[in-house]
């Protein structure tokens, strides 16, 4: 009969694996519905940055508290899912603590404590996230577009690490076996004595519920992510190496512009040439739906954790002004989610809803606000960058709409017919000399 | 003074068939606006006591595009850059230098696709090098001992990480250099970039170069040391706006080594 849980607990991974599989694919197609852009420079840098930021978390710790806190659960999470593959293995062939059999005591019992100690130490940084978030109420969680979800999305991932970490230790505290070895119980020697009144056998069913619920809860988590703002801890290794390599002030340059500029300074283009039939669409200028962005700048807005470091950096923001570049993130991703649902719901095509990612989410007010001073580029931990859409979208609203402020269009004009942004004469630009 | 200043421009030089050192690329702000010109002559003086051999462009010069690529005009942007290019190529340009952190950061970064490749400096940049050369001389004269605060550039400091080059020289003052909440990677904007300059600000409860403004204020200092002509403007008016003109002077770094010597 004992097969019988094999077959359970294989069928449970075949689904909590199979789901988030498909959900990946949804989420690679979403992003893929960026144009393209050439990210295949500069290898040797790509792969450093990825090291040193999203492994070697170098922009977490520039904020010593948060960043030392996130550490720990990072590096307990990895760290305590190798304990996974023990759960992965046993449950699949009915083994218990396979390790023991593989590995002499001593060695099963330093990891098994280290794990322990490690699942103390995400307990307390989690609680103190919780602390700073709820009672403290750090400004940056707080924020006008901190709505119930994100504030709630935040809260559960806190309690679902506070459970997972429980259930390990409670797992290992009521694991006789275990505990007789009396190596590795680093944490859980001090935990077993409260249930020391129990029976064998209601510590042995309690000791496979903590089990079972740490793997049914670890799979449940991996299919949360989907859903959450906690993607960041997958995607800030694709996310910070396909990050810019440039310097933070060199905005690109369009290339559809370019061939515009020297079709215009080409004596030699005959200015009423009728294009060829099979000359492309002219390219739209610039952005005002996802569509109309690179893949890169939508695994941007997938990969971010709404940490908010960005906004509470942006001098727009500091000054009470409309924009957030946090909110430029959330809203491209609520916005490349609803297209791709559109698209789901009509058999792989998107059907137009009237809506788009100008006005209906991000308004001209916010993206009129920014000074590119880079700060939020800077601010954030895992290489995201919130100004090449504000950009993108500037260049949208005055290439193809003319609706830049009016101030805007005087000083563009001026460039336009005497070459400085204020209206003065390009022949009396050397007058200062004589003044 | 003004007859003191040698300003050739690279017609000059072509017409002698000679190449200058450098350009000195003024930008739209050192040549138009009235306070930017006092930091373009003091800049000019140095070279001048350098013997640097430099030229400008007069009126061949034309905006970057800066601020038109930054409110979202990539065509005009092109434009100017192009233009631009053609001019500096057709001299056989080598080496810039620029007191304008908007003018060096896009001829070094964004003309090069465009067809436009030069060595491109900042002047705080281009004072250090020739200091440690020992063509100029730095003296503390009357900022000795003077507390100094630099405010970044966003398009000198996150945009190109030059930091140090513009505090070595206020230390060569023998200043004391103190720095404010915010410096360097995490330095506030002024307020002006992003084409900002040349508008009103969005509705909010503070103008960004008075919250700057009071973070310099904050710690005290004698005087505010700006290295771009938009920064300048802001932090002036910001120091206005708090009644301190008289006391908190904003200088650009090159307006304090030429005063330092009274050139």
């Amino acid at each position: 009969m004992d097969y019988i849980t094999n077959i359970l607990f294989a069928v449970l991974l075949f689904i909590g694996i199979g789901y988030f599989s498909k959900n990946v694919k949804k989420l690679s197609r979403n992003i893929k519905l960026g144009h393209d852009v050439d990210v295949s420079d500069n290898k040797s840098q790509r792969w450093k940055n990825m090291a040193m930021i999203a492994l070697g978390q170098s922009k977490m710790v520039h904020r010593p508290i948060a960043g030392i806190l996130h550490v720990i659960v990072y590096i307990g999470f990895i760290i305590i899912n190798i304990e996974v593959l023990e759960i992965i293995i046993d449950g699949l062939f009915g083994t218990h603590r396979i390790g023991l059999s593989v590995l002499p005591v001593s060695v099963y019992g330093f990891l098994i404590g280290a794990f322990e100690v490690l699942a103390v130490l995400v307990l307390v940084s989690v609680i103190v996230f919780w602390i700073r978030r709820n009672i403290l109420k750090i400004k940056r969680f707080w924020n006008k577009e901190m709505t119930s979800w994100p504030k709630n999305d935040a809260n559960y991932i806190l309690y679902f690490e506070v459970v997972l970490m429980s259930l390990f230790l409670i797992m290992n505290a009521s694991d006789i076996h275990f505990q007789s070895m009396n190596s590795g119980n680093v944490i859980s020697q001090f935990i077993a004595p409260w249930f020391s009144g129990f029976s064998e056998s209601a510590l042995h069913s309690m000791e496979r519920t903590a089990w079972w619920f740490h793997i049914i809860g670890i799979l449940i988590f991996l299919n949360y992510l989907y859903f959450s703002k906690h993607l960041h801890i997958l995607l800030a290794f694709p996310n910070t190496f396909y990050g810019s390599v440039k310097p933070q002030g060199q905005f690109d340059n369009l290339e559809a512009v370019t061939k515009e500029v020297k079709m215009m300074m080409d004596p030699n283009v005959d200015p009423f040439a009728a294009p060829a039939d099979n000359a492309e669409m002219p390219a739209k200028f610039g952005a005002s739906d996802v569509q109309d962005l690179n893949w890169v700048q939508l695994l941007n807005a997938y990969t971010c954790t709404e940490c908010g470091r960005c906004t509470s950096q942006c001098p727009a923001n500091q000054t009470g002004k409309k924009l957030s570049p946090r909110k430029i993130m959330m809203d491209t991703r609520d916005r490349l989610e609803e297209v791709g649902k559109n698209i789901d719901a009509n058999k792989g095509t998107f059907v137009d809803d009237g809506k788009q990612l100008l006005d209906n989410y991000i308004t001209r007010e916010e993206l009129w606000a920014c000074t590119s001073c880079n700060a939020c580029v800077e601010a954030c931990p895992v290489s995201i960058n919130p100004l090449s859409i504000i950009l993108d979208m500037r260049r949208y609203l005055v290439m193809e709409q003319s609706a830049a402020p009016t101030e805007l269009n005087n000083m563009m004009t001026n460039i336009e017919n005497n070459g400085a942004p204020w209206p003065y004469n390009q022949m009396d630009r050397l007058n200062w000399k004589n003044e | 003074m003004s007859e003191l200043l040698n300003v050739p421009t690279m017609a000059d030089f072509m017409a002698q068939g000679k190449q200058p050192e450098v350009l000195f690329w003024v930008g739209c702000a050192g040549s138009f606006d009235d306070r930017a010109k006092k930091i373009t002559k003091a800049f000019v003086k140095l070279l001048n006591k350098a013997q640097v051999e430099f030229a400008v462009l007069g009126t061949e010069e034309s905006c970057t595009g800066d601020p038109a690529k930054r409110a979202g005009n990539e065509f005009l942007f092109q434009m100017q850059a192009v233009t631009n290019i053609e001019v500096m190529n057709a001299y056989e340009i080598k080496k810039i230098v620029t007191a304008c952190p908007h003018c060096f950061n896009t001829i070094k970064n964004e003309y090069p696709e465009l067809g436009g490749n030069y060595e491109v400096l900042h002047h705080t940049q281009f004072l250090k090098s020739l200091l440690d050369d020992g063509r100029l001389t730095i003296e503390g004269g009357q900022f000795k001992g003077k507390r100094i605060t630099f405010h970044d550039p966003c398009y000198l400091g996150r945009a190109n990480n030059v930091y140090e080059a513009p505090r070595d020289l206020i230390k060569k003052l023998e200043a004391e250099l103190i720095e404010m909440k915010n410096c360097k990677k995490d330095g506030l904007c002024c307020g002006a970039g992003g084409a900002q300059m040349f508008k009103d600000a969005e509705k909010g409860d503070k103008e960004v170069n008075i919250e700057r403004t009071e973070q310099a204020l904050d710690i005290k200092p004698e005087i505010i040391a700006a290295g771009c002509p938009f920064c300048n403007t802001m932090m002036t008016d910001g120091v206005k706006a708090k009644e301190k003109e008289n006391e908190v002077p904003v200088m650009d770094i090159a307006e304090l080594i030429a005063n330092a010597q009274d050139l």
